[in-house]
């Protein structure tokens, strides 16, 4: 069977609208025609952003048509995660204090999107305040995996994952603090990047933990990355932490394969704690690796088992200051007649946030309190040293580490949503990298005896995301996981 | 470590967050089971390991002082749920 025109991938799309065999504003029709249909049931989308869309496919469809030059990403759809600010559509972060607010300029990467000529559908669910590892935090609705819709997609991204994963959008964007681009990606069967930190600028991306933060790719498969993440990768004056480095051209030389290559297995990481299914997935793509002449060498992360402990630390520190904007005065939510400025700001916050926000906000404010600092905060930053030099004594042996994305596929909605620890453990896979700054690539790598999808990652050092696509299309041109699709139904709205 | 309810209330306080009784005695219990596993941390001797708060090396980026555009004041003021000729209106501070 020929694959339905929402199911191609970036590049397979972008060849039929520059040669003609198909117009943009056409073809966005097709996937709003889709998210009509299945959105209802997926629920990926706060905003949808339907007639900017199709104003903006008219216009390519001209330049087309005139022969004039066209962006990198001419008429492709592309999602966006609703922490990243787009002028004059609303920007909610999922939270009730952000429900009204519309920025009044673009972030640094969605101007990138627009100077490439890419199609923003709209915006996309998280968990509130990117806080969470499964879309259940948001403060508007609740995302369900297409895989199994009583499944959660992961999170916080899990609206991006889940709209490229039911085909609701071809590309999206999404953001990382501890995990959160490559544990949806991992759970939804799609392919997730969390950038080096520095690689992409934060402009423009509602700030959680800032030491932490990145913007990060969702695509249908490995090549669709290396094209998103050439677009919203570079230096951005606007963000002091963004890196003046040179941006490669991802796609070129993508097939360089592995041969030769050392791939680095921490064992703390393939202990009993998780699922067999994973762990077979695993065991059986480093198989792939070896066949293609890759050497599979045992590392050791020593300090993985403190990387969660040390996130929630210094995520929530950072998040309590970073979240104290939001006190009614400037946009967003003000709670109605408060009695005095104070009583505004606590009734005002109060309100406004959910219960997982309010939890990490005051976690944040206890470890830097005073009396407290030394023990929680200063013992945090010490400790993340020790996780960072581990993954550069590492890196000394290896090219690159694999290992899983989530230690478990998709699990039921509602069935972690009481216990938070137990939820950050969730991301006990994906923190590290986030401490480190490192970058990191999931990709389908097979599926549980459920159906459910399951993730392995890729990691490298510091701005090497070019070698872990190699890396990536190497294993992905050997199999056929990513472009497994999850049966659908329509459902009428 | 153990948080008790007064120190729940205090952060709270610090927080500019209102809690219900309900709500102090759910994170009095949430953050103490948090608390606890970040306990593990005291395993590790730090005693000689440096601090790191940000993984780059990049510091002291400066920039010319010179003078640029803003956002225009209406687009910025669009957002305010309360404002007065140009500015953002609050309730009385100064009594």
């Amino acid at each position: 069977m020929s694959l339905r025109l929402f199911e191609c991938t970036a590049h397979q799309i972008k060849a039929k609208i520059l040669s003609k065999e198909i117009r943009a504003s056409d073809f966005i029709k097709i996937v709003f025609d889709r998210i009509k249909s299945l959105e209802p049931n997926i629920q990926a989308f706060i905003t949808i952003n339907e007639d900017e869309a199709i104003k903006k496919a008219i216009e390519i469809d001209k330049k087309i048509e005139s022969n004039e030059n066209v962006g990198l990403l001419a008429g492709l759809p592309v999602a966006v995660k609703d922490n990243i600010c787009t002028k004059n559509l609303y920007t909610t972060c999922a939270s009730k204090i952000l429900e009204t607010f519309i920025p009044p300029y673009d972030a640094f990467v969605v101007k990138r999107l627009r100077e490439e000529d890419a199609i923003i559908v709209g915006k996309t669910n998280l968990d509130e305040f990117a806080m969470g590892s499964s879309t259940e935090n948001s403060g508007l609705k609740i995302t369900r995996n297409p895989w199994n819709l009583e499944c959660v997609p992961g999170g916080s991204s899990g609206g991006s994952a889940a709209a490229v994963a039911a085909d609701l959008s071809i590309l999206a964007l999404g953001s990382e603090t501890g995990g959160s681009v490559r544990q949806p990606a991992a759970l939804c069967g799609v392919v997730g990047i969390k950038p080096t930190y520095g690689r992409v600028s934060r402009y423009g991306l509602v700030a959680f933990g800032s030491s932490l933060d990145q913007v990060g790719t969702v695509s249908k498969d490995v090549r669709d990355a290396a094209l998103l993440l050439r677009v919203i990768a570079g230096y951005d004056l606007h963000d002091s932490t963004s890196a003046n480095v040179p941006v490669p051209d991802y796609l070129d030389r993508i097939d360089s394969g592995v041969d030769g290559l050392r791939i680095g297995i921490p064992k703390e990481y393939f202990t009993d704690a998780f699922n067999a299914d994973v762990y077979k997935a695993l065991k059986d793509a480093l198989k792939i690796y070896e066949r293609l002449g890759a050497q599979v060498v045992d590392i050791s992360l020593p300090h993985t088992e403190y990387a969660v402990a040390v996130y929630y630390i210094v995520a929530n520190a950072e998040a309590s200051s970073n979240l104290a904007r939001y006190d009614g005065v400037r946009y967003g939510y003000r709670t109605s007649k408060p009695n005095g400025i104070i009583d505004m700001y606590c009734r005002t916050r109060s309100e406004g946030f959910g219960n997982e926000v309010k939890r990490r906000i005051m976690l944040g404010n206890y470890v830097l309190s005073s009396g407290y600092y030394d023990a929680y905060y200063l013992k945090a930053s010490k400790v993340r040293n020790l996780i960072k030099i581990d993954f550069d004594v590492a890196f000394e042996k290896v090219d690159c580490i694999i290992c899983p994305t989530s230690p478990v596929p998709a699990f039921k909605i509602g069935e972690r949503a009481n216990n938070p620890l137990e939820m950050y453990l969730s991301d006990i896979y994906t923190i590290p990298a986030n401490l480190a700054g490192i970058p990191g690539i999931s990709i389908p790598c097979g599926f549980s005896k459920e159906g459910l999808p399951i993730g392995m990652q890729i990691l490298g050092k510091h701005f090497e995301e070019k070698k872990l696509l190699q890396i990536a299309y190497a294993f992905e041109r050997e199999t056929d996981f990513h472009v497994k699709k999850p049966v659908l139904k329509i459902s009428s709205m | 470590m153990k948080i008790d309810k007064d120190q729940v209330e205090n952060i709270a306080k610090l927080s500019r967050i209102r809690l219900t009784e309900l709500e102090r005695e759910m994170f009095v219990h949430q953050l103490n089971n948090i608390l606890f596993y970040i306990e593990k941390l005291n395993k590790l001797d730090t005693e000689n390991v440096a601090p790191m708060a940000y993984t780059s090396d990049v510091s002291n980026v400066f920039r010319e002082d010179k003078l640029k555009p803003s956002i225009p004041l209406q687009d910025v003021l669009i957002n305010a749920p309360a404002t007065k000729s140009g500015f953002f209106k609050v309730p009385k501070v100064i009594e």
